[in-house]
């Protein structure tokens, strides 16, 4: 029989990898350990990206409203001009394998389907018309000083929270 | 220069800004775009519980955490340097149908009747911003994404799972805003 350890409660790397692949993107490991300031570009970005999503009403709660009743063709357009220069530039660093700025190979890996798409989907879209924002809108909504929205923000990480204590028992 | 910046920025630009943010993270250091893995992150830092869930080296993470302090800090800058000082234009239809529920404030484009401190003590606001942002958190960690790292991020990388995914979100939010919102709208 092999060995279990089920019981000890030091995280291994093999589950860490595999907990933290399980969903969403955070698989990417680097080998580079870089001193803590190199996250300030990574700020860089975040902060760029934030004023667009202000200046281009992307937080705005009226937007999400027209989108989901197709008043407006404002919505279709950013995602899907993000998503078409998002797929070129993927397809090029794939192509002529880029690497980042430090010399590392630039990874992707496939996501797995699983029945969480569908109905955690639809939970998430339920969620977004009645907010008008998805998880990045409500962190820039708190940066134009509408403060309320840290309520929302904070009932965001409850939910996540009770998915994960009750994640064994939804199908998936 | 100032002015052009200050008025509302046309899709085309935020979609290309959006869609270069994918590259610059891989180039930067080979990250993946996903912000609702913040909230996930969020809650191993803080609440982990011994949820297994909530057990993995959120530190290695940190570089997203720092991404969406730069997101407040930049939509900070926005609301503040970059300011339209134009009320926000809403499309007529949904003007008409907002009146109809009192919603008659178009000064902001985040509505002051919905999204501030009073509205939270009634129970429209109450369930939009509490019941939307629970619903905001977990879904989009059920569906293991939310809007960057699906639908941008996956839809990019060519994944059909983040289709899936995509179609649902867009499925739930028509559901909601057209058979659902009105009711609770008119609370």
């Amino acid at each position: 029989m092999a060995q279990t350890n089920f019981n000890t409660t030091t995280i291994t790397p093999e589950t860490d990898y595999e907990v933290r692949s399980l969903d969403t993107m955070c698989v990417n490991e680097s080998d580079v350990s870089l001193p803590w300031y190199h996250n300030l570009k990574y700020a860089a970005v975040g902060v760029l990206f934030g004023i667009t999503f202000v200046k281009a009403e992307i937080i705005s709660w009226f937007r999400i409203q027209e989108m989901f009743r197709l008043q407006s063709f404002h919505m279709y357009g950013v995602i899907g001009t993000a998503v078409a220069v998002g797929a070129l530039s993927v397809f090029l660093i794939k192509k002529f394998k880029v690497r980042t700025i430090h010399g590392e190979a630039i990874t992707f890996q496939d996501k797995k389907f699983n029945k969480g798409q569908i109905f955690g989907g639809l939970l998430f879209g339920f969620g977004w018309a009645m907010t008008g924002a998805c998880p990045g809108p409500l962190f820039a909504t708190l940066g134009t000083g509408a403060l309320a929205i840290s309520v929302t923000i904070l009932s965001a990480i409850a939910g996540t929270w009770v998915y994960g204590y009750f994640r064994d028992r939804l199908p998936h | 220069m100032l002015e052009l910046l200050q008025r509302p920025w046309p899709w085309y630009t935020a979609g290309i800004i959006a869609g270069l943010t994918v590259p610059a993270l891989l180039i930067l250091g080979n990250r993946h775009f996903g912000i609702s893995a913040n909230l996930r992150h969020i809650c191993a830092a803080c609440l982990p519980a011994n949820v297994k869930f909530f057990k993995y080296d959120w530190k290695k993470e940190a570089w997203n955490l720092f991404f969406i302090g730069g997101i407040v800090v930049g939509a900070f800058l926005a609301s503040t340097l970059l300011a339209d000082p134009n009320p926000v234009q809403v499309a007529p239809a949904l003007a008409e149908e907002l009146a109809g529920y009192g919603m008659t404030d178009f000064s902001s484009m985040v509505p002051v009747e919905l999204i501030s401190w009073p509205s939270l003590f009634t129970l429209r606001g109450f369930i939009l911003l509490v019941g939307g942002g629970f619903l905001v958190g977990f879904g989009t960690r059920y569906a293991g994404g939310c809007t960057s790292g699906h639908a941008i991020m996956g839809l990019s990388n060519l994944q059909w799972p983040s289709l899936v995914a995509t179609c649902c979100f867009m499925a739930g939010g028509f559901i909601m805003a057209n058979l659902i919102l009105p009711f609770i709208m008119q609370l």
